[in-house]
């Protein structure tokens, strides 16, 4: 094991020193950095040539200045010297502080967008194997294959035009009329009848009650203005809490395990208490408080569940505590709708809440609602965005292996002991559906700091993608190389913790020592 | 796999190997069968006739009455006139932009360019990615250990980099160096070969897997003692039996070209004017999106809709290859009650056609 992953790491490392001598010379090769300067008739046209070969080094040949560089990013290897060096880009900045700051906007980025991709595509694809031929299947295979041909930036247009614009035109005067809100309900109410599966009444009954459900709710909100001062409100925390303390109890331990159903109740009470008490702590909010609270959260879900006990103590505890979470999400949720006027009628927001470029809007002051409602407003175009490109790799993935699980043998065989199609399905086939899903998304995640070019270009973040696109623009080699170190680095160290996870989560398969 | 092991489940149909059809007949037939897949194949024929023939190609006069560098006075400020009821196609059927180009013209062309990159990037990276897959795969050894740290390498180096220093080297045109003249003379060609020179590592990679198990097979060690050289086995008895892989995994890298050409065109490294691309289209017009919203769509479309067939036809090629697949029919299991259909016994399907 230690041989494997030492040898990995030797031809890592060569494999890095020869591309990135590739990369230098190709960069260097790109053009003519002083290209710039020599169509201008500036009267100091020759000194800012003169400046530019010097800082560049023109005047010596690309692949010495490549060692010069080499030189100087070997001294990262060195353990806390902190005396890293990959030189500077065309305008005096040292890489080591431009690559810290485009790689932290790149990061809040993709971030979001890769889990949530994850989640959907994981839960869209396990559906549709289990409902494999249904019109569902075939509806999100199409899907699927839709969002697969999307160019980047097209969609991305087309969320500023419609996401961003329209809606914020929409929120100046939210009305929903009636016909619209009807047809919206429609289209809820097939959607839901097509996803409930089973038989035509049962799902005719459900999408009629979700179109009536729907366009009701959105009824009302056009007439209590809901959209200008939303917020959820101890009421629908408590009926969504419920909710969500059946489906999490229904997917962890089944509705028949009465003590876990109970303490996931339990947990959705605690959090009702919480959410008046806490209300005056939350006016304080720091980021590290919210963590803090997430994980107390937790600690006292598991220990409703311990309490309860019950003959299988593990599961209600799991499922009071992920109830618990999830009610102290709703809880957030609810103090950022609280925020959410103040941050429309901010002086530097104008009523124009929803983002087109950027990552922030420019000298907005507030606390820390205010600061994150307007970076989760400039997020979520490009989210959306980084969500529907990457979906549908992950819902096709996911469906193959689920369906070459679901007809595995040891299925049929805890079919046969007489399992239920709960436990069937989530604790034989799933957590074995997970083994190669686990291997691409470490294999993703390696690639996630340099696959975000095109989508950083069009909303206009200034993280890595730019500092690579600039780097080439101008003929710099030290920013496209500090971008090209990074982006290799992880993933190259991405590869090889998706081979090791392999082979630690399927015994069968072992790495070569 | 529960299927080949008995009983296929109710409403597959029947067993096409067990009818004596060779293997391309089979696939063919299960190919014809995936409607998905044919009608992708028939739209992606439309687009290709329409794109080739309408402005024509490499000289050849087309029969559309505009070509996509002429400017003619604005027609009612350049809204389509294309209209689905009444059906008619006007004179600028997807309209005009501002100088007063045709977008017919300009869509038809950009289709021309992204069909000629997928098909070239294909081409070269189908040949390179199974040269190298099948020299590692094959040999092992050195060769191996060479060629696939050649992958590796290849692998890490931006996509994005390679297209921007081959844009300005055809930029270059005073330079005077052969690449630089031809890049600058058929720029969409020498993009498309620079992308195939980079795509095939993939392609080689999977080729190798398939080499490394197919190597193994008795039909190869009996094709060596009789007498076979390895260039015969390479190619009358490995090949044949990868094709499948092979086929289908092209066809994924072609429509992966595709929004490859049109992201680095967008970039503006791709194709540049006043030669024009789908990539190009949308990049020149985004910013007329709320004057010109035609100008954006119908290239979009162009691009999904090539991008879609292309993918539905690898998904019916995938199918069609994988002997494992059965073909179901839930009507058929319906009108069965969930009874399974009488099981013929599926005979062994790889290997079997070339010894």
């Amino acid at each position: 094991m230690v041989t494997y992953i030492v040898r990995r790491l030797i031809t890592a490392a060569l494999i890095l020193l020869g591309a990135s001598f590739l990369v230098y010379l190709l960069t260097a090769a790109s053009g003519d950095p002083l290209e710039e300067f020599r169509a201008s008739s500036a009267p100091n046209k020759q000194q800012l040539m003169d400046a530019r070969t010097e800082l560049l080094q023109l005047d010596t040949p690309a692949p010495i200045r490549y060692f010069h560089w080499l030189g100087g990013a070997a001294q990262c290897l060195i353990p806390f010297a902190n005396s890293c060096d990959l030189g500077k880009n065309i305008a005096g900045q040292p890489i080591t502080d431009a690559l810290g700051h485009a790689l932290i906007q790149t990061l809040t980025l993709v971030t979001g967008a890769t889990v949530l991709a994850i989640l959907i595509g994981i839960t869209l694809g396990i559906i549709t194997a289990l409902r494999q031929y249904s019109t569902l299947d075939y509806g999100v295979t199409f899907m699927a294959f839709l969002f697969f041909s999307l160019p980047i930036f097209w969609v991305a247009v087309l969320l500023k035009e419609y996401g961003a614009i329209g809606f914020n035109n929409f929120l100046r005067n939210p009305e929903i009329p009636i016909p619209a809100a009807l047809a919206i309900g429609a289209v809820i109410g097939v959607l839901t009848a097509v996803t409930v599966g089973g038989e035509m009444k049962r799902r005719l009954l459900i999408g009629g009650l979700a179109f009536l459900f729907a366009a009701a709710v959105l009824v009302y909100f056009s007439a209590t203005e809901w959209f200008k001062t939303p917020g959820l409100g101890p009421v629908v925390i408590a009926i969504a809490g419920v909710g969500i303390a059946f489906a999490v109890t229904l997917l962890s331990a089944g509705l028949k395990n009465r003590k876990a159903l109970q303490s996931a109740l339990i947990a959705v009470g605690v959090g009702l208490v919480v959410y008046f008490v806490i209300q005056p702590l939350l006016n304080e909010a720091t980021i590290l408080m919210i963590v803090l609270l997430a994980v107390a959260a937790v600690l006292v879900g598991l220990g409703i569940g311990f309490l309860m006990g019950g003959y299988d103590r593990g599961q209600s505890m799991r499922a009071a505590a992920l109830t618990s979470f999830l009610v102290g999400f709703l809880i957030l949720l609810d103090r950022y709708m609280q925020a959410w006027p103040t941050y429309f009628n901010n002086s530097r927001v104008r009523g124009r809440p929803i983002a087109t470029i950027g990552a922030g809007t420019p000298n907005i002051e507030g606390d820390f609602w205010i600061m994150s409602l307007d970076s989760f407003t400039h997020l979520i175009l490009p989210t959306m965005a980084l969500i529907l490109i990457s979906l549908a790799g992950y819902t096709r993935f996911t469906r193959a292996s689920m369906l070459e699980i679901m007809n595995m043998d040891y299925i049929r065989t805890a079919r046969a002991k007489g399992l239920s199609e709960r436990t069937v399905v989530m604790r034989h086939a799933f957590r074995n559906a997970l083994i190669p899903i686990a291997t691409i998304v470490a294999f993703d995640i390696g690639g996630l700091i340099g696959g975000a070019v095109i989508t950083e270009t069009v909303f206009s973040v200034r993280g890595m993608g730019f500092l690579f696109l600039e780097g080439i623009s101008h003929v710099d080699p030290n920013p496209v190389m500090g971008v090209f170190l990074c982006v290799a680095i992880t993933a190259m160290g991405f590869n090889l913790i998706a081979d090791l996870a392999y082979s630690a989560l399927d015994p069968r398969v072992r790495v070569k020592a | 796999m529960a299927e080949d092991a008995g009983l296929p489940a109710a409403g597959v149909e029947p067993i096409l190997e067990a009818k004596g059809l060779s293997q391309g007949q089979i696939v063919r037939k299960r190919f014809l069968g995936h409607s998905g897949a044919i009608i992708g194949l028939v739209v992606f024929a439309i687009i290709f006739v329409t794109a080739f023939t309408s402005v024509g190609y490499w000289g050849i006069p087309g029969w559309w009455k505009y070509s996509h560098d002429q400017v003619t006075p604005l027609v009612n400020d350049g809204v389509p006139t294309a209209s689905l009821w009444p059906l008619v196609w006007g004179d600028h059927p997807f309209g005009q932009d501002r100088i007063g180009r045709d977008l017919f013209a300009m869509t038809m062309r950009g289709a021309q360019q992204s069909i000629t990159v997928m098909l070239v990037i294909g081409l070269i990276a189908g040949l390179i990615g199974v040269v190298v897959g099948a020299l590692s795969g094959y040999f092992r050894g050195w060769t191996e250990a060479i060629l696939m740290r050649l992958t590796d390498v290849i692998i890490i180096i931006p996509a994005l980099l390679l297209a921007a220093v081959m844009a300005q080297m055809a930029g270059r045109r005073d330079s005077g160096s052969w690449f630089a003249t031809f890049a600058s003379n058929n720029g969409i060609l020498a993009l498309g070969i620079f992308l195939g020179l980079i795509t095939w590592v993939g392609l080689a990679r999977l080729m190798r897997g398939e080499f490394l198990s197919l190597r193994e097979r008795e039909f190869v060690d009996a094709a060596r003692i009789s007498g076979a050289s390895n260039a015969r086995i390479i190619f009358k008895h490995i090949l044949p039996n990868a094709v499948g892989v092979l086929i289908v995994n092209i066809t994924l890298t072609m429509s992966a070209a595709i929004l490859t050409e049109t992201a680095l065109s967008y970039l503006g490294v791709g194709v540049k004017a006043p030669d024009t691309s789908l990539g190009l289209l949308i990049s020149q017009n985004q910013e007329a999106f709320a004057t010109r919203p035609w100008l954006f769509w119908f290239p979009g479309l162009f691009i999904v809709l090539i991008c879609l067939s292309i993918n539905f036809i690898g998904d019916g090629l995938r199918d069609a290859f994988d002997p494992r697949q059965k073909k179901f029919n839930a009507k058929k299991a319906r009108d069965h009650g969930g009874h399974p259909v009488a099981a013929t016994p599926v005979t062994a399907f790889d290997g079997t056609k070339d010894d």
